[in-house]
């Protein structure tokens, strides 16, 4: 199967999840030629809303179509979606608990010709905050495309986060999913790796590169930053005693903070891979400005070498 | 004008007093709440629930149901204060607003409110969810009604015109707003926080039919509500033209009595200028 981009993987199940289940409807806000909604808007159009320029309408639609029966998904750029659409998020989503799915597109860095302006950086701290709601960031676009039937089906409000590009792949088609529920992608003994997003493939090259030092490390991938999968996190830290995070996201709020939070109880070394407290910046792809900005493979296997020094007593 | 039943009218106005009364006592008991704007809105809401929409206290989420949406929340008093007289839940439940264990929130909350159809309190959403409720309904051939009250200070914010554009695009039919429109918001008269003139110009440019009436007369009210279910060639707003405070002369379009409550001697005189029918 072709590596396809995430966000053209879930444009084309989100179509074919239409076929399945009538009460599916799709909103965009004049973005979806790029959130790729545009193949459900082909297939339905009847079912398909563009509200223009206008994301906090977009989202109020949602919560009415929600309030009227129907399932809607809202498409757009992420930045948007979490920080213009923000109170309808927390007012009419959230606190209403409607049963909307905000799928945020073009998150994290993806969206490199843009730059900063474009970046999401911040959602998953945003979306993490608010009561009721469910956050899932796919690793790739196998992934993209499986957790559509899931959010779907899930009865409440989720923020469904999707990059413009396409990830390296680690999950294979029919592979099982389930809300809520880390997976091992990798075993290992001597730290854990806990990943999201992009993040996982990135995580994966990391732990090849560690076995090549003679270290094992096993690698979590994190799809749900909420609700948090406590137990792997917890069983990952007792069984290995040393955790890096990566995401694709600043380290302040995102799966970083979530993770040193179940950590509190019981706490380990560790350390944080993303942005560290600054915008990135315009590149030529993604993954050079993941690389220039504190998200490279070698950021994790530094972060690696420092924590697994840590719990041998070291500095 | 379609001719009313003047025991009908004299019934309605009767339930708005009742509205008034039940409102300025619950926010004296609670020394908290916004009695402005639920006296201003007294009267529509009274047609409403009263009248005009197609409600079944006993089935709170019952699919075919005409659906409400206080867009302006922090009416809630009025709108509990109806609820519980259609019987969505005992009157006795209104003594205990503002209490921790108490269904009745500050603002409207759908998940604990029984009839309450959407949570608001934050302005501007109900014009954009209410069109999402149209069209739910024209997907799935239900024939409900969807009504928005918003005010005239709600409407400064550009949310609400957002949902008004995309209201003229998807026509859905079957939504109605009405602004109560009383010319005073918290820190003073609206013409001079922000004025919103020329008003229906405005909804007009947005390509709604505009349907202007005095919002405190009962025929008025209720042939507008009446023409507005019969427009299906583009959404209608009815701008309904009130007196904040309406009924307490003391309170009447001033903005200090947005959101303070009455002490006791200011509740007993304007329990005394509401008595008389519904009282």
């Amino acid at each position: 199967m072709a590596n396809l981009a995430m966000r053209e993987a879930y444009g084309r199940a989100l179509a074919d999840y239409g076929a399945v289940n009538p009460k599916v409807v799709a909103l965009d806000a004049d973005t979806a030629s790029s959130t790729l909604s545009s193949f459900f808007e082909k297939r339905f159009p009847d079912r398909f809303f563009n509200f223009g320029i206008a994301e906090p309408c977009m989202v109020d639609a949602a919560v009415g179509l929600a309030l009227g029966g129907m399932i809607p998904f809202a498409n757009a750029f992420a930045a948007l979606a979490a920080l213009r659409a923000l109170e309808q998020v927390r007012t009419c989503v959230c606190y209403a608990r409607t049963n909307v799915k905000i799928a945020s597109s073009y998150a994290g860095v993806s969206d490199f010709k843009d730059g900063p302006t474009h970046h999401a950086i911040s959602d998953i701290a945003i979306m993490r905050s608010l009561p009721e709601i469910t956050v899932i960031v796919p690793a790739d676009g196998n992934e993209a495309a499986a957790f559509v039937p899931l959010i779907a089906e899930y009865d409440g409000p989720v923020y469904f986060r999707l990059s413009r590009s396409s990830a390296m792949p680690v999950s294979s088609p029919g592979e099982s999913l389930s809300i809520g529920k880390g997976i091992v992608r990798r075993q290992g003994t001597d730290l854990s790796i806990v990943a999201c997003g992009s993040m996982t493939g990135r995580s994966m090259q990391a732990a090849d590169v560690l076995a090549s030092k003679g270290i094992k490390a096993r690698v979590i991938e994190m799809h749900t930053i909420k609700p948090l999968d406590t137990g792997l996190i917890l069983q990952a830290a007792a069984e290995t005693g040393a955790i890096v995070t990566a995401e694709e996201h600043t380290i302040i709020g995102g799966l970083g903070s979530a993770v040193a939070e179940a950590l509190a109880v019981r706490p380990v070394p560790l350390a944080m891979v993303g942005i560290h407290d600054a915008f990135a910046r315009t590149g030529p792809d993604p993954e050079s400005i993941m690389d220039a900005c504190g998200m490279g493979v070698g950021d994790i296997v530094d972060s690696a070498m420092s924590v697994i020094d840590r719990k041998k007593g070291g500095r | 004008m379609k001719k009313y039943d003047s025991k009908l009218i004299a019934d309605l106005n009767a339930q708005a007093n009742y509205l008034r009364r039940q409102s300025l006592t619950m926010i004296y008991r609670r020394q908290a709440g916004h009695p402005g704007g639920c006296l201003s809105a007294a009267d529509v809401v009274a047609a409403l629930y009263f009248n005009v929409l197609r409600i079944d206290p006993k089935r709170p989420d019952w699919e075919d149901r005409d659906r409400f949406i206080l867009s302006k929340g922090h009416a809630s008093a009025l709108l509990y204060s109806a609820l519980a007289r259609r019987g969505y839940f005992a009157e006795s439940e209104l003594e205990h607003w503002g209490e921790l264990t108490c269904q009745l929130q500050g603002h409207p909350d759908r998940l604990k409110t029984p009839g309450v159809d959407m949570t608001s309190g934050i302005l501007g959403h109900g014009i954009a969810i209410g069109l999402g409720l149209s069209l739910a309904a024209r997907l799935r051939k239900k024939d409900y009604h969807t009504y928005v009250l918003l005010g005239d200070g709600e409407c400064q914010g550009g949310i609400v015109w957002e949902g008004a554009n995309a209201c003229a695009k998807f026509n859905p039919g079957n939504l109605t707003a009405i602004v109560d429109y009383n010319d005073v918001q918290l820190d003073g008269a609206v013409h001079d926080i922000m004025p919103m003139e020329p008003f229906a110009d405005k909804w007009r440019s947005f390509r709604w039919e505009v349907i202007t009436i005095d919002g405190h007369d009962m025929k008025q009210i209720l042939n507008a509500l009446d023409e507005a279910r019969s427009i299906t060639r583009s959404p209608v707003v009815i701008i309904a033209r009130t007196v904040k405070g309406k009924g307490v002369s003391f309170m009447e379009n001033k903005s200090q009595w947005h959101g303070i409550p009455p002490d006791k001697e200011q509740y007993a005189a304007a329990m005394a200028e509401l008595s008389g029918e519904g009282s």
